[in-house]
């Protein structure tokens, strides 16, 4: 059953086409990674899915529902509380996990529920408390991120997002800023989502990672679907001559 | 030929002087506080994509920035009743003008301390389902208040030392008590002296106190210094 389904979405930022037409269909429980160089559109385009980025044309739709409506431009016009939405459902992870420092780990979990879901505290706090175990961080709930480590605060954006029940989760190069003896605990709880059957996309240069995680594999070149399929298709068999390159001038590609 | 210093005839009008200090803080403060409320909505306004929302803001920012107070004052207090026949006492023409006076500073600092805050933040906020409006209450204003404490605090400073300019228009403040004090004891030099220190020491105790709120801040790991 498809729960997003992406047609002919494209993003222009000034006079660079980021995207140039992508069709994307993801069905419920879906994994997929999109891999691509730097610059080929993969954070655009899982920004545009949440409207982190207002899409420049084509349609997103939503459990079969279109999103906006149309407008004098390609550009459709979508209003505001539809946004926010779909912000609710299709949770997000950050590269730079942009948590808020001013509140502690809980209190980064409880925010969303507290001020965008109107939860009581009692009930909130017990939610967070929960999200936090998920992630291994129930006893940091009454730290402030500064003090923790980098692997913790992503694990804490991650709880931060699930609060939300999203029925999806955006992953946006989600281990980039961390040190590498801290990206396994946060790949981890990753992990651990996807074996619940959660649906997810995932921008990443972790290959071996993809590879284990990902029900399909998507690589972008130049705002573009290049080449998709299942892991072993696409990293173990590329059939096009970028995919190859690229896959090579990653040297930490292993099985 | 040496000064002999005498304080006791300026002393002996130490109610008098008490008394223009207590004024002088009724209007540093209640300018302080519609300055800052003032300001904050100033500068929201200015960030407003809407236009016809932003250059109003920015029009008032940038007259009261940049005409003297003492003008303002003065058209407050002797033009207006004139112009549109609105009245008012020293106080409450003072009131008026330190406020929008401080606010158009006081917006500055609002509108810095909005922008220094990482774009992530926003996103983060967003995210999560949170209305601008609700991001910027919950998530942006917070850390920005607090890099904005010491520019707050110069500018509580500036506006108290402003406030000496409502003398003119004869309220009793501390100034105008200290000409009142100087011209009764012939002591002016004595009598100015004493009113710059209790300027001194009223202004360097709101500053400690300033300073103590920002170590609490950093202590408690809600720094926003990273």
């Amino acid at each position: 059953m498809t729960i997003l389904k992406v047609t002919g979405l494209t993003k222009r930022f000034g006079a660079t086409d980021v995207l140039r037409g992508i069709d994307l269909e993801v069905a419920r429980g879906e994994r997929i990674a999109i891999l691509g160089a730097s610059g080929s559109g993969k954070s655009t385009l899982l920004r545009c899915l949440n409207f982190m980025e207002r899409p420049g044309g084509g349609t997103i739709a939503l459990d079969g529902e279109v999103l906006g409506r149309e407008g004098r431009t390609a550009e459709r016009i979508y209003r505001e509380s539809e946004l926010i939405q779909v912000r609710q459902r299709v949770g997000m992870v950050f590269q730079q996990f942009n948590l808020f420092p001013h509140m502690t780990a809980i209190g980064n979990v409880m925010e969303g529920l507290r001020t965008v879901r109107g939860m009581a505290k009692p009930e909130a706090e017990a939610r967070a408390r929960k999200e936090l175990a998920r992630v291994g961080l129930a006893e940091k709930a009454d730290t402030y991120p500064a003090h923790l480590s980098g692997g913790q605060k992503q694990r804490v954006a991650i709880a931060r997002a699930l609060a939300m029940d999203p029925e999806m989760l955006l992953f946006d190069e989600p281990t980039s800023a961390l040190d590498p003896e801290l990206v396994g605990e946060v790949l981890a709880v990753i992990l651990a989502l996807a074996e619940e059957g959660r649906t997810m996309l995932l921008v990443t240069h972790e290959l071996g990672f993809a590879y284990h995680v990902a029900t399909r594999i998507i690589f972008l070149a130049d705002g573009a679907i290049h080449e998709q399929g299942t892991p072993d298709e696409v990293l173990k068999n590329p059939k096009k001559e970028r995919t190859r390159a690229f896959l090579a001038s990653h040297k930490q590609f292993s099985f | 030929m040496a000064y002999q210093w005498d304080f006791s005839p300026v002393l002996a009008n130490a109610p008098l002087l008490a008394e223009g200090l207590l004024n002088t803080l009724k209007i540093t403060g209640t300018a302080l506080v519609f300055g800052v409320v003032l300001g904050l909505g100033l500068a929201l306004l200015r960030l407003s994509p809407r236009r016809f929302l932003s250059w109003p803001a920015g029009f008032v920012i940038e007259v009261f920035r940049t005409t003297p107070p003492l003008v303002q004052l003065f058209w407050f207090f002797f033009a207006l009743p004139i112009l549109v026949g609105i009245e008012m006492t020293p106080f409450v023409a003072g009131a008026v003008t330190f406020s929008i006076q401080s606010a158009s500073f006081f917006a500055e600092v609002f509108r810095a301390g909005i922008q220094s805050i990482e774009r992530g933040q926003w996103d983060g906020a967003r995210a999560i389902g949170m209305r601008h409006d609700q991001a910027m209450r919950r998530i942006i204003l917070p850390q920005a208040v607090k890099r904005m404490i010491p520019a707050f605090m110069e500018r509580a400073i500036e506006l108290m030392k402003t406030t000496t300019l409502i003398a003119t228009i004869s309220y009793a403040d501390l100034l105008f008590a200290a000409n009142e004090v100087s011209q009764k004891t012939f002591r002016p030099l004595e009598t100015y002296t004493v009113v710059a220190l209790i300027y001194f020491v009223v202004i360097f105790l709101a500053s400690q106190v300033a300073r103590l709120v920002e170590l609490r801040l950093a202590r408690s790991g809600e720094s926003t210094v990273h």
